[in-house]
């Protein structure tokens, strides 16, 4: 106990008990906080309540048993990721029929997200909900990513994923907003024109180095404005804009004294 | 005895030593005698060209800057993995290319020098493009000016041909496209198609060769060039002495403007560091084809939104709008596709650009020197045709935007392309009908403000009853400009047949010229002339009122309220 008395004046002690602090805190919280839900683990409660809010919600279109029609597809069997992406990201519930349903604000929250999807789930097995280190992009490699999303995907995303045209109205989105689990979920389950990467063609250390290229993506650009990274076309237009602007006005304070 | 002397300007001895060392060696004193009275006129148009030759000078030194870093070698390396951007560590590229991503992310001010250099080029050939406009616009090209017109005409296709080797050198996945569709293009010709191939490649594509070959037309040969069109065309610019605009005292005859030396070396010495200025603050603030974002050269990928620079964006926007035509010869396919899009339409844009003054000349027969320029409004078929050749550019630029346009103005890329197809055809057409109205209109407004002065916006009643506006009468300064035009008469030729009714040999080939000349000047609006503008101030006496008799009318009215 003495020897206890005397150290506790030792100028390490305070780190030593903050750091005591800091793993019984971290502990008590990995111990008492709600683990992620997970599709394949969502309780009797949440898949009631998700089965609720799709009949309120859903079933207009997608039918009570989601069985889906001729114009609108069944949802038996595509899974948790599929519903969470489109619910989380606002595309469905569709606000008009367009080429294509565009993002918008979600009108669930994630909890009730994972209660649709968890519900979907239990119609037919699909892709489910990927874990928190399953897209973590500080475990990628963001120089393998570049390389496979440069094969993969930005003929239609462009090189950084700033989006690109499709036919008839139809688009790939900008992913400078997405988040990992979406862009995982998107790969996966292949919303709308896009095609599904299943871990047979890219596997999960893929995805997570894809998700880990675009998220350094978000980085300040070192040559300063990025000019919304389209290319060419907006580097002329800034062109014209910005330097004739200046040139030209420069050019007509010059010539102003003129006879 | 000194004192007597009128006391002259004082010059530093110091001064003084320098300018004789120099006089007594280059006679520089003769040279300012000379080349420092010579006179410009002073327009914010005539620094066009100005912009252009500065951005040149830039470019060079830029240039000469990345020439001490860059590998022109197809050579493949790997990145190394200590060394910037992460997201290129280990891969496999060409030595060009990991030149580029060292000199802009290990060189210091190597990524500003590089930007610099790609917006100079951008605005290098802007410039050129919208001084040559104002050449056309204004009929800067007509007699003594067509060979110096061809000229420049030649400096912006070298610049193109510049253009179109440097984007090509990073070896980047989108200089690669470039190189693959110029491939594509040359491979259209026929018969000679894939040898050119061949032969520019130094085998299949893209080989091996192709980068140093470029790299030495780039640095060397092109500019080169550049530099003796430049000189050229600066020393026509003196001898000719330069155009101006209409004004009072101005004719064909005469100069008038501000001497060379002081001012002009002021004005000019000046903006040369403006558009240094300008330049570097772009280079400096915004990036610029990120080479590191598009990746290494790889013939199988290719991103969204590959576009060319603007200046080859219309090419780029033929190529998509033309429909996939080909046609097989007795084995041989004829890439129709391609080769109307990407040779045959430039080739006629090119043609008529480099010929127009040669055209002018044909039509009008004009042989008088024109030292003065013409309004735009006062050659109506002429900015008419211009602003219809602008307008299917502009169709082509937007064509070779379409995804973007499509994906910022959520429209459907099927619908946008339909619909340049259409205006390709349509606009130009819309363009040179309402261009002549509008240069119609203008000129008719200059009549009416010759003939009865400006508006004052004060309404006079007199005392019959009647209500007139008071006109401000125009200043004889004023006026000058808007009654000097020179406007040519549509050509007039004798009768087919003579009064014995014998045909007169030759007379089909001058009824084509007439028709082409009353295409051109038949439908007119005259200047008004001496004898107008006096019948109008006898006639319409009530315009011309004077300020103050107006006013005593005015009170009068407003007396009777």
């Amino acid at each position: 106990m003495k020897a206890l008395a005397a150290s506790r004046r030792h100028r390490l002690a305070p780190v030593i008990l903050m750091t005591l602090a800091l793993f019984l805190t971290g502990a008590v919280y990995a111990a008492l906080a709600p683990s992620s839900a997970q599709a394949n683990s969502a309780s009797a409660d949440d898949i009631e309540e998700g089965r609720r809010l799709f009949i309120t919600n859903c079933s207009t279109c997608h039918g009570m048993d989601a069985e889906g029609s001729d114009t609108v597809p069944s949802l038996i069997g595509v899974g948790a990721a599929s519903v969470h992406f489109q619910v989380i990201t606002g595309r469905m519930p569709m606000d008009a029929d367009a080429p294509q349903a565009g993002a918008k604000p979600p009108q669930f929250n994630d909890e009730q997200a994972r209660q649709l999807a968890a519900y979907v789930a239990t119609l037919g097995p699909g892709p489910g909900i990927p874990g928190e280190d399953v897209v973590d992009p500080e475990l990628g490699n963001a120089a393998e990513g570049m390389q496979l999303f440069r094969t993969n995907c930005a003929m239609c995303h462009n090189f950084v994923g700033a989006g690109g045209a499709l036919s008839n109205g139809k688009y790939a989105p900008a992913l400078d907003d997405s988040t990992p689990i979406e862009i995982y979920e998107a790969m996966i389950t292949g919303p709308q024109s896009m095609p599904v990467f299943n871990n047979a063609n890219l596997n999960e250390e893929d995805k997570r180095n894809i998700i880990a290229f675009l998220i350094s993506q978000r980085e300040p650009n070192p040559g300063g404005f990025n000019l919304g990274s389209i290319g060419s076309v907006s580097e002329g237009v800034w062109a014209f804009l910005v330097g004739f602007g200046l040139l030209i006005g420069a050019a007509v304070w010059i010539g102003a004294r003129s006879s | 005895m000194t004192t007597d002397l009128a006391p002259g300007p004082k010059v530093d001895p110091k001064i003084a030593a320098t300018a004789d060392f120099l006089d007594t060696r280059l006679g520089i004193s003769k040279m300012f005698k000379g080349l420092g009275r010579k006179l410009f006129p002073d327009h914010w148009s005539f620094l066009l060209g100005e912009i252009a030759l500065y951005s040149f000078i830039v470019l060079i030194l830029s240039g000469t800057f990345l020439v001490f870093f860059f590998v022109p070698s197809m050579n493949e390396i790997h990145y190394p993995h200590d060394a910037l951007p992460v997201t290129m560590q280990g891969q496999p590229m060409s030595e060009a290319f990991a030149s580029t991503l060292n000199l802009s992310f290990h060189v210091r001010g190597g990524l500003f020098m590089r930007q610099l250099h790609h917006w100079s080029a951008l605005i290098f050939v802007g410039a050129m493009v919208i001084h040559m406009l104002r050449i056309l616009f204004t009929g800067a090209f007509r007699k003594p000016r067509e060979l110096n017109y061809l000229i420049g005409f030649l400096m912006l296709i070298t610049s193109l041909l510049a253009g179109l080797t440097g984007y090509s050198l990073p070896d980047d996945v989108l200089s690669g496209n470039g190189l693959r569709i110029t491939d594509g293009v040359v491979r259209s010709i026929p018969i000679i198609g894939s040898y050119m191939s061949f032969m520019v490649f130094g085998g299949e594509f893209p080989g091996m060769d192709v980068i140093p070959r470029m790299y030495a037309l780039h640095i060397l040969f092109i500019p080169g060039l550049i530099l003796a069109l430049v000189a050229v065309h600066l020393f026509l610019v003196f001898w000719h002495k330069h155009t101006q605009y209409p004004g009072p005292g101005r004719t064909d005859k005469n100069v008038v403007g501000f001497p060379l030396f002081p001012i002009y070396v002021a004005k000019a010495g000046g903006f040369f560091f403006i558009v240094f200025g300008i330049l570097g603050l772009m280079g400096a603030t915004m990036s610029i084809n990120n080479v590191w974002n598009y990746g290494p050269f790889d013939p199988a990928l290719v991103g969204a939104g590959a576009q060319p620079d603007w200046y080859m964006l219309f090419l780029e926007g033929s190529l998509r709008l033309m429909p996939g035509w080909e046609v097989v010869i007795g084995g041989f396919t004829l890439s129709l596709n391609v080769l109307i899009p990407a040779v045959v339409i430039p080739g006629l844009l090119f043609t008529i650009l480099g010929a127009y003054p040669f055209i002018h000349n044909l039509v009008t027969k004009d042989t008088g020197e024109h030292h003065v320029l013409d309004r735009p409004r006062n050659a109506p078929t002429r900015t008419a045709i211009i602003v219809a050749v602008l307008s299917a550019f502009f169709v082509l630029l937007g064509a070779g935007a379409n995804d973007l346009i499509a994906t910022h103005f959520s429209l459907s890329l099927n619908a946008i392309t339909w619909a340049f197809r259409i205006l390709f055809f349509v606009l130009p057409v819309v363009a040179f009908v309402v261009t002549k109205r509008v240069c119609f209109g203008l000129q008719r407004k200059d009549r009416e403000l010759v003939l009865h002065g400006h508006e004052t916006g004060r309404v006079v009643r007199f005392a019959s009853g009647e209500y007139a506006e008071v006109h401000q009468p125009l200043d004889e300064f004023e006026r000058w400009v808007l009654v000097g035009q020179d406007l040519p008469k549509p050509l007039e030729i004798e009768p087919a047949e003579d009064v014995n009714g014998v045909r007169r040999p030759g007379h089909t080939k001058e009824l084509r010229r007439q028709n082409l000349s009353r295409f051109f000047y038949e439908e007119r609006v005259e200047p008004v002339t001496p004898a107008e503008l006096a019948a109008a101030h006898a006639t319409g006496a009530h315009d011309a009122l004077p300020a103050s008799a107006g006013r005593d009318v005015h009170e009068l009215e407003a007396r009777s309220h």
